[in-house]
């Protein structure tokens, strides 16, 4: 009897890639999925479960189901990119130095002059002239 | 920064502007704005001298050991006084533009 295709660990793989991978060009985008990247966690876990019932099958009813070697391998792969996902969310995305020299409430904000994207010299003093205040984002650049 | 951008008229109804500060050159500053549509202002800090002095440096944190800032929001009043502050400790948790338009209501 031909053995059919397990398509479980096929569908499961595909949601755990789109777990890992949607996370920095969709999911960080709103601060509701960025804060807690608990629909990223969402999706892992639904793929896991489909791989997880695709490689039961195959292991339990291999005369009618294919998938033990391949189950296995998209089920290893499967766990070695959540952990990839956790290990950047909860460490490397932390890798920032203590803000014990920030300048803190009621502290001189250092006035400063820094050119614009167009090349102008643009001074805080200037800056404060025009507006109540201020909001400065410090950040770290784009590679 | 997208927050920001999204709030932005927010921001400018308060008398409130908000700008973004980088090592980034001017060149690399402009690429960003515009792939990204903001229209606040982008100052370039390439040897982070404003960095250091609002104590945000992240020493040696840029590719190749380039020093650069650490994620921080600070908020300044007309008279040059700072009167919020938010110092993240992840570089994804960065500060909801609602809080800070909170803080500006309560100046």
């Amino acid at each position: 009897m031909k053995r059919r295709m397990n398509i479980l660990n096929w569908a499961g793989f595909a949601v755990i890639l789109v777990a890992f991978m949607s996370y920095i060009p969709f999911f960080a985008l709103f601060p509701s999925t960025r804060d807690v990247p608990w629909a990223n966690y969402l999706l892992f876990l639904i793929g896991g479960a489909l791989i997880a019932v695709g490689v039961r099958r195959a292991f339990r009813d291999s005369e009618h189901n294919r998938g033990k070697i391949s189950g296995s391998i998209l089920a290893a792969l499967s766990v070695l990119l959540f952990a990839l996902f956790v290990i950047s969310v909860t460490y490397y995305s932390k890798q920032v130095p203590s803000a014990e020299a920030a300048l803190g409430v009621s502290r001189k904000a250092p006035p400063f002059v820094l050119a614009d994207t167009a090349g102008k010299e643009i001074s805080s003093a200037d800056l404060l002239k025009d507006h109540r205040g201020l909001v400065l984002v410090f950040y770290r650049g784009y590679w | 920064m997208r927050g920001f951008e999204q709030h932005l008229s927010e921001f400018h109804h308060r008398g409130v502007e908000v700008v973004a500060i980088s090592v980034d050159s001017s060149a690399e500053s402009q690429k960003l704005r515009q792939s990204r549509g903001y229209t606040f202002p982008f100052l370039s800090d390439p040897k982070a001298e404003t960095i250091r002095q609002y104590g945000v440096l992240h020493a040696k944190g840029g590719e190749g050991g380039k020093d650069i800032a650490r994620p921080a929001e600070f908020l300044v009043d007309a008279a040059g006084t700072i009167r919020w502050v938010n110092l993240t400790d992840d570089i994804r948790v960065r500060a909801r533009p609602e809080s800070v338009l909170e803080a500006i209501d309560r100046l």
